[in-house]
Formats: C-alpha cells, structure tokens, sequence
C-alpha cells in the first residue's frame, strides 16, 4: 500500500509539474519589462503598470525600488529594461540613455498647522536647515526654537531638496532628526509646532502647513508653470533608443491617458 | 530486520539533518556578511571605520562609532528599566500572586510579546514623542523614547523566562526555608530568588538581544542622528537603524559599509553574549549545589 501511495504522488508531481511547464511555455510569450530606480517614482510606476497590464494582458510590468541611482547604474548595463530618477541626471550619468519625463514633483517645505510662519525665502529655507537660523522668530516665528526634521542619505527626495536649496557647499546640520519615510516626516511635523521638514507634493494633506517659498504656494500649477522652484523630474530611462514593448509602454505614459494617471497619482504631468 | 535498520538509520541521520540545519544557517549567514562587509575595512581601515565619528555616506565617510554607542546606550538604559520592573512582575507573578489573578497577568504580559514592532514604534511616535517633548523638552526623539519603548517591548521576555525559572525552584527549598522560620519575604529574598538567578540571567540576556536587534520601533522614535549623546534626551541612531535605513539605496562601498556595520553588530552581541554567559555560569559556580 505504502509503495502505491508514494508512486501515486511521484506521478501526481510528474503530471503537475509537466502541466506548469507547458503552460509556464505558452506564457513566456508575454514581454516582461523591468523597472528599477527611484522609490519616489515607484507608487506612480506601479499605478502605471497596474493600468496598463489591464489593456494589454500580454505584457507583464515588475516595478523595484532602490532608488535613484539604482536606476540609473541598472538602465546603463541593461539588468532593467526602465530605469527611474526623480533628480536630474549629471552629464556622465546620462551617457548612452535616452531620458523621458514623465512628470514633475514639487519638494513641499511643512510646517505644524500652529505654526505662524506662512512664507520663507529659499535663503531662509537654507539657513534653517544648515542650522544658521535656529528659531522661529528670527523668520517671524513663536520664540521657539526650530526642530529640523529630514530623510535618511540616499532618499531622491533629500538629494532633490539638497540640490535645488542647499546647493552644492551647505550641508544640512547634522543633529537635525532623521526620519525615514515621506509618511514620517509628515507625522513628526504634524505632531511637533515646531517642526520644520520637506515631503513629496504628491504625499501633501491637510495634516501639516505647506510654505510658500519666496511668495509662491506648490500646488500642481505652480509647479507645472515652474514658478514654484523645489521640484524634480520623475525620469524614465531607457539604455539606446526604446523599442518594442518598452517603446509601446513609454509611448502609452506620455498619452493623454497615461498622463491622467499620472496626474491621479498627485505628480504634476507633463503634458 | 535490515529494513528496520535502515529506517533506524534514517531517522537518526534525518534528525541529525534538522538538528544542524540552524548551525548551518547561521554560517551560511555569517559567511556572507563577512564576504559582503570585509572590503570596507581594506578600503576604509578598521579602526577608521570602527572609530570613525563621522557617517555620511555622499561625502564617503564611513565612521560607526556613533552608532556603537548609541546601540549601546538604549540598550544599557532600556535593561536599567525593564530589568527591576520585570523581575518584581515575575516574583510577584511566581511567589505572591493569587491563582485567579496570576491567570489573568500572564496571558496579558503574553499579548505584549506578540504586538509587532511596528505597532510599538508608531505608538511611540504619536505617543511617545510627544509625551517626551512636552514633558522634558527637545524634539521628543531621543535615546530616552527608544529605551522606553524598548522597555516596554522586553518586559515579556524577562518576565516569563524569569517566572518560569522563579517557579522551577524545587519545593524542598521553599518549605525548608520557612519550616525555620523565616518569612515570605526572607524566603524569596535569600532562597528562592538567587537559586534562580542563573535562569533570570538567561531571561536577561533575552531581552537584551531583543533589544539590540531591535529596529523599526527604534527607527521610529530614536531621531537617527549620527551623533554621542550628551543627554538621555539627545536623538541617537542605532546600528540595525542604520542598516534598515539605507539599505534601499547603498550601491558600491556604501553598501559595503552597512554590511560592515552589521558586522560590528554581530561582534557586539556576540561580545555581550559572552559577557552574559559568563556570569550566568560564575553564579551557578557560587550558589553551589543550590542551582538549577
């Protein structure tokens, strides 16, 4: 009895595995593109995929995060067919790949809802987070002192905020609290009346104060228009010249349709 | 009969299979984070890294010693917290606690164990934090709100591997310490309690691993400034917060650099592990025949 059992389930896995092999044979047809990159673009990117898949069943989307230079370093040897950024490429960065904009985010610098200060100078913004502004009133604020809060090394969304404000020679202070997600950051400001931190416009609800910076409020016009200054590319790039499925999928983003889920996704669209 | 024998053999070596598929494991494990981490301490230098005061990983300075202590640090002020605390829940809990009350304590104190870490650090961020800012100032992330937590998320730990080893005092002990006269208190204090301290040590030691590896809850509320505290109210970043935070983006030497951190991360525990050890088996050596 025992030997028929166990012959029976050799055969079983047999059959199966057979059975997924064919299949699995028939399913291989379907195109798979591979995008890798930026964890900013990557809530988009898998909307995006998610719709797509939708109309055209034959092609399968994997979205990664990793980052933005993981993006950018898989694009260039060709381990991800889609490679995102959501900072401007440096001129040795873009050699060999071919940059499509899907959209523009604008970086908002939240404050506590208490808080009086409606407006700051991106010089003001700089001073704070390099610590030579440490209290509100000096921006006229409460006498209270400022509790700068930011993201982890690495986060697109610091090193977009640390290139358009900080520049290339000021630092953020180094005691300011680090936290480690968009999410976070909001909490901690929400929590804290003297917070001072910067999420993705995308992630803006009426949980904190959104700044004016030098006079102008982000909001999806402004940044579109560009006179609102803390925003940054979300970039699709492709190693060549993209064809095929990839060419098809890129070609759907950048439609009117695909820009609508774009918008959908609160990044500002191109188009 | 050799069909007997060749299941005997079987079974014997398939259980010898699982027995050592966790050493294998941990091998395995430790084999490669040693092969992924040792190329930051050619290009970096050891004690530069290990000493190094500096992290910031865009400017290539790879210095943990921050983070050495502050692990250190939450770890040392959340055991000072949690350990008098749960060793008086657990004597309470083995030795003085009534039947119906003991049975409503323990699956309680068990509940605490099984909240996920996660739970913990977001209510130590929306409650914690600011409880802590109002109350002593600064920004409410501090080595103080991590220990806090962390206090509250190894008290289960201690308490029940303590109970247990208060409870598995022989009886013969308890009833001959107070056939002479002596009180409830005097029992506990003198017989029972250092009979059970190789157990409670053990128990100790637990909840100090817990507390070590412990990560997102520390993420959460410790600030994650690389920096040496000045005061229990200063943000500090831990090791395992370090790792988890920058993972996602470490290509090249960085990412080198957080398996290097992991590696001063498994020699620390293991250094505290043997710390602990030893004074688990010297206060076996000193209560003589009157262990476990």
């Amino acid at each position: 009895m025992d030997t028929k059992i166990i012959i029976g389930i050799i055969v079983a896995v047999i059959v199966i595995a057979g059975a997924v092999m064919v299949l699995g044979g028939s399913g291989s047809q379907k195109s798979t593109i591979e995008i890798v990159g930026s964890t900013s673009v990557q809530p988009v990117a898998e909307k995006l995929a998610e719709e797509y898949t939708k109309t055209h069943p034959n092609v399968k989307i994997n979205v990664q995060g990793g980052g933005s230079s993981v993006g950018i370093t898989s694009a260039q040897q060709g381990t991800a067919d889609i490679g995102t950024s959501s900072k401007e490429l440096k001129d040795n960065e873009s050699t060999g790949l071919t940059q499509y904009i899907i959209g523009n985010d604008g970086i908002v610098i939240a404050v506590n809802s208490k808080n009086k200060v409606n407006d700051l100078t991106t010089d003001q913004i700089k001073d704070i987070f390099s610590g030579k502004i440490t209290n509100w009133k000096e921006v006229g604020g409460a006498d209270a002192e400022i509790n700068v809060v930011t993201r982890e090394d690495g986060s697109g969304t610091r090193k977009a905020f640390e290139e358009v404000v900080m520049g290339k020679e000021t630092k953020i202070k180094s005691d300011a609290v680090v936290q480690s997600s968009t999410e976070a950051v909001k909490t901690t400001v929400a929590g804290d009346e003297n917070a001072i931190g910067y999420i993705s416009l995308a992630n803006l609800d009426n949980t904190v104060k959104a700044l004016k910076v030098d006079g102008v409020a982000p909001s999806e016009a402004t940044v579109a228009d560009g006179s609102y200054k803390i925003q940054r590319p979300f970039i699709f790039l492709v190693k060549g010249n993209a064809s095929g499925a990839v060419k098809e999928f890129i070609d759907w983003v950048l439609s009117a349709e695909g820009q609508e889920i774009v918008k959908s996704e609160g990044v500002v669209p191109v188009k | 009969m050799s069909s007997n024998k060749l299941e005997e053999y079987l079974v014997e070596k398939g259980l010898f299979l699982t027995a050592i598929f966790s050493i294998i494991i941990i091998l395995i494990i430790i084999a490669f984070i040693f092969r992924e981490g040792f190329p930051i301490f050619q290009e970096y230098g050891v004690l530069n890294f290990i000493f190094g005061m500096n992290w910031a990983p865009s400017d290539e300075q790879y210095g943990v010693f921050t983070m050495i202590v502050g692990s250190l640090c939450i770890t040392g002020l959340s055991l000072l917290m949690a350990v008098p605390l749960s060793i008086l829940c657990a004597i309470f809990m083995a030795e003085i606690a009534p039947k119906t009350f003991r049975k409503i304590l323990k699956p309680t104190i068990e509940t605490l164990a099984g909240i996920p870490s996660v739970v913990y650090g977001f209510f130590g961020l929306i409650v914690l934090v600011p409880l802590v800012r109002v109350q002593f100032g600064g920004t409410g992330f501090s080595m103080l709100t991590a220990s806090i937590i962390l206090t509250i998320m190894i008290l289960p730990t201690i308490i029940s591997v303590s109970e247990d080893a208060l409870r598995s005092v022989p009886h013969e002990y308890k009833e001959a310490s107070l056939a002479l006269g002596a009180t409830q208190w005097q029992t506990i204090k003198n017989v029972i309690f250092p009979a059970a301290i190789p157990g409670v040590i053990t128990a100790i030691i637990l909840g100090m691993g817990r507390a070590v590896g412990e990560t997102l809850a520390v993420i959460m509320v410790a600030g994650n400034v690389t920096q040496i505290p000045n005061s229990i109210l200063d943000p500090v970043r831990a090791l395992t917060s370090n790792i988890a935070l920058e993972m996602g983006y470490a290509t090249g030497v960085h990412y080198n650099a957080l398996f290097g951190t992991a590696i001063v991360l498994f020699i620390m525990i293991m250094v505290l592990l043997v710390i602990a050890n030893y004074f688990h088996y010297k206060k076996k050596v000193v209560i003589g025949g009157g262990y476990l």
